[in-house]
C-alpha cells in the first residue's frame, strides 16, 4: 500500500535523457544490414557444402572475408540492441538488468569468436 | 516477467442470462462484462436479450436500454453521446471504441462488450484511468511561453495552424493506449499513444516556446521509445487519428537534435 499520487507515479524517476542514440544506432545498423545481408548471402552461400580447402581459399580473399566480418559485427550489435529492446519489453525488475548483461556478453563473445575465426582463415 | 494470464480472481466466469422479453420480433443477444468490487466475486459475463426494433442505432443505445429496462445495476460511463467527450470508450466486439459512435449493425453475431483492456476496473465497464490522465498531465498539455504575452493574441499562420489538424481532435478516450501491447506491458513508464500524440500537438505548435524542454522530457527508452510501430493505436482510434505517426515525428525530431 502506498499513498503516492498518480502524478508522482506517472513522473517516475524522470526522463533518462537517453534513448535517441540507441534508436539512431538501430536505424544505422538496419540500413547497413540491408546491404550487408545480400552481400553475405552471395559470398557465403556458394561455399556451403564445398570442400574445406576451397572454402578456406575463398575466405582468404579480401572481399568475402571483409563482408563476413562486417556481417558478424553489425549483425550481432544490431541483435544485441534488438534483444535488449525485447528484454525491456517483457522482463521486469532486477531480472531485466541481469538478462541485458548476459545477452550483451553473449553477443560480444560471439563477435569476438567470429572475428577470430575469419582472421584465422584469412590471415 | 510480464503476466500472460489473468490472476485467479480476475478470471471471467459465466454469468446470469436474463430472460428473453416476450412478444419481441427482433431480439439480439448482448454479452456484457460485469464486476462488482463489493461482492468479492470473480468477473462474469451476463447475457441480455434486447429488442432491436425499439433500440437506437448505437451500442451506447443498447447499453442505455439495458440499464433502463432490464438491469439498472449495469454501470458504464457516458456523457455527450456524440463522440466528443470520450467517456464511453470500451471494448466492443474486440475493438476499443466509443460506444456512442459505434453502430450495433456493424457487429455480426452477439454483441460482446468489455471494459478497456489491461486497465484496473472500477466497476463493470468503468476502467480506472487515473494513471492515464496523470501521464497526460505530465506532458504539460498547455502553451508554454517565455516571451511577454502579446497585447491581443499569440498569432499563428494558417499553415502552422494546419499542422495541428489530426492532433487536436483527440478526446482522450484511452482507446489507443489500451490497445497498445507496449502500454500493456510497460504502462507504468511508457507514456502511451494518447499522451505522446498530445505531446507532439504541443511540440509542433508554432506558438509554444518549450520545444526543447518537451523533447528533453520525452527522451527516454521507456517514455517514448517503447513504441514499436505496432499501429494498433491508429487502427482502433474512434476519431481516425494516427498517434503512431505523431510518435514517429517526435522520434525524427529527436534524431535531428543529434545528427
Amino acid at each position: 500500500m502506498s499513498y503516492m499520487t498518480d502524478r508522482k507515479r506517472a513522473e517516475g524517476h524522470g526522463s533518462a535523457r537517453e534513448g535517441t542514440r540507441r534508436h539512431w544506432g538501430m536505424t544505422k545498423s538496419s540500413v547497413a544490414l540491408a546491404f550487408l545481408v545480400p552481400a553475405f548471402v552471395f559470398t557465403f552461400g556458394p561455399m556451403l557444402g564445398r570442400p574445406h580447402a576451397e572454402v578456406v581459399a575463398h575466405f582468404a580473399q579480401p572481399f568475402p572475408a571483409i563482408v563476413a566480418a562486417l556481417m558478424i559485427v553489425v549483425g550481432l550489435v544490431h541483435f544485441k540492441n534488438g534483444i535488449q529492446m525485447v528484454i525491456e519489453d517483457y522482463v521486469h525488475g532486477v531480472l531485466r538488468e541481469y538478462t541485458v548483461i548476459l545477452t550483451t556478453c553473449l553477443c560480444y563473445g560471439a563477435v569476438a569468436a567470429g572475428l577470430f575465426a575469419i582472421a584465422s582463415i584469412a590471415l | 516477467m510480464v503476466q500472460l494470464t489473468l490472476p485467479r480472481n480476475s478470471r471471467i466466469r459465466a454469468g446470469k442470462t436474463w430472460p428473453k422479453p416476450e412478444g419481441v420480433s427482433n431480439p439480439r443477444k448482448v454479452r456484457i462484462y460485469r464486476w462488482n468490487p463489493d461482492d468479492g466475486e470473480n468477473p462474469r459475463l451476463d447475457t441480455y436479450h434486447v429488442d432491436m426494433d425499439s433500440c437506437g442505432p448505437m451500442v451506447l443505445d443498447v447499453l442505455i436500454k439495458i440499464k433502463s429496462e432490464i438491469d439498472p445495476t449495469l454501470t458504464f460511463r457516458r456523457s455527450c453521446r456524440e463522440g466528443v467527450c470520450g467517456s464511453c470508450a470500451m471494448n466492443v466486439d474486440g475493438i476499443n471504441t466509443l460506444a456512442c459512435t459505434y453502430g450495433h449493425d456493424e457487429i455480426k453475431g452477439d454483441i460482446k462488450i468489455y471494459p478497456l483492456p489491461h486497465m484496473p476496473v472500477v466497476k463493470d465497464l468503468v476502467p480506472d484511468l487515473s494513471h492515464f490522465y496523470a501521464q497526460h498531465a505530465s506532458i504539460m498539455p498547455w502553451l508554454e511561453t517565455t516571451t511577454n504575452r502579446p497585447g491581443k493574441e499569440w498569432k499563428q499562420s494558417i499553415e502552422d495552424r494546419r499542422k495541428l489538424d489530426g492532433l487536436y481532435e483527440c478526446v482522450m478516450c484511452a482507446s489507443c493506449s489500451t490497445s497498445c501491447p507496449s502500454y500493456w506491458w510497460n504502462g507504468d513508464r511508457y507514456l502511451g499513444p494518447a499522451a505522446l500524440l498530445h505531446a507532439y500537438r504541443w511540440i509542433v505548435d508554432s506558438r509554444d516556446e518549450a520545444t526543447g524542454e518537451r523533447l528533453d522530457d520525452l527522451e527516454d527508452p521507456f517514455r517514448l521509445y517503447r513504441c514499436h510501430t505496432i499501429m494498433n493505436c491508429a487502427k482502433t482510434c474512434p476519431k481516425n487519428l494516427n498517434p503512431a505517426k505523431a510518435i514517429a515525428e517526435i522520434k525524427k525530431m529527436m534524431v535531428e537534435r543529434i545528427v
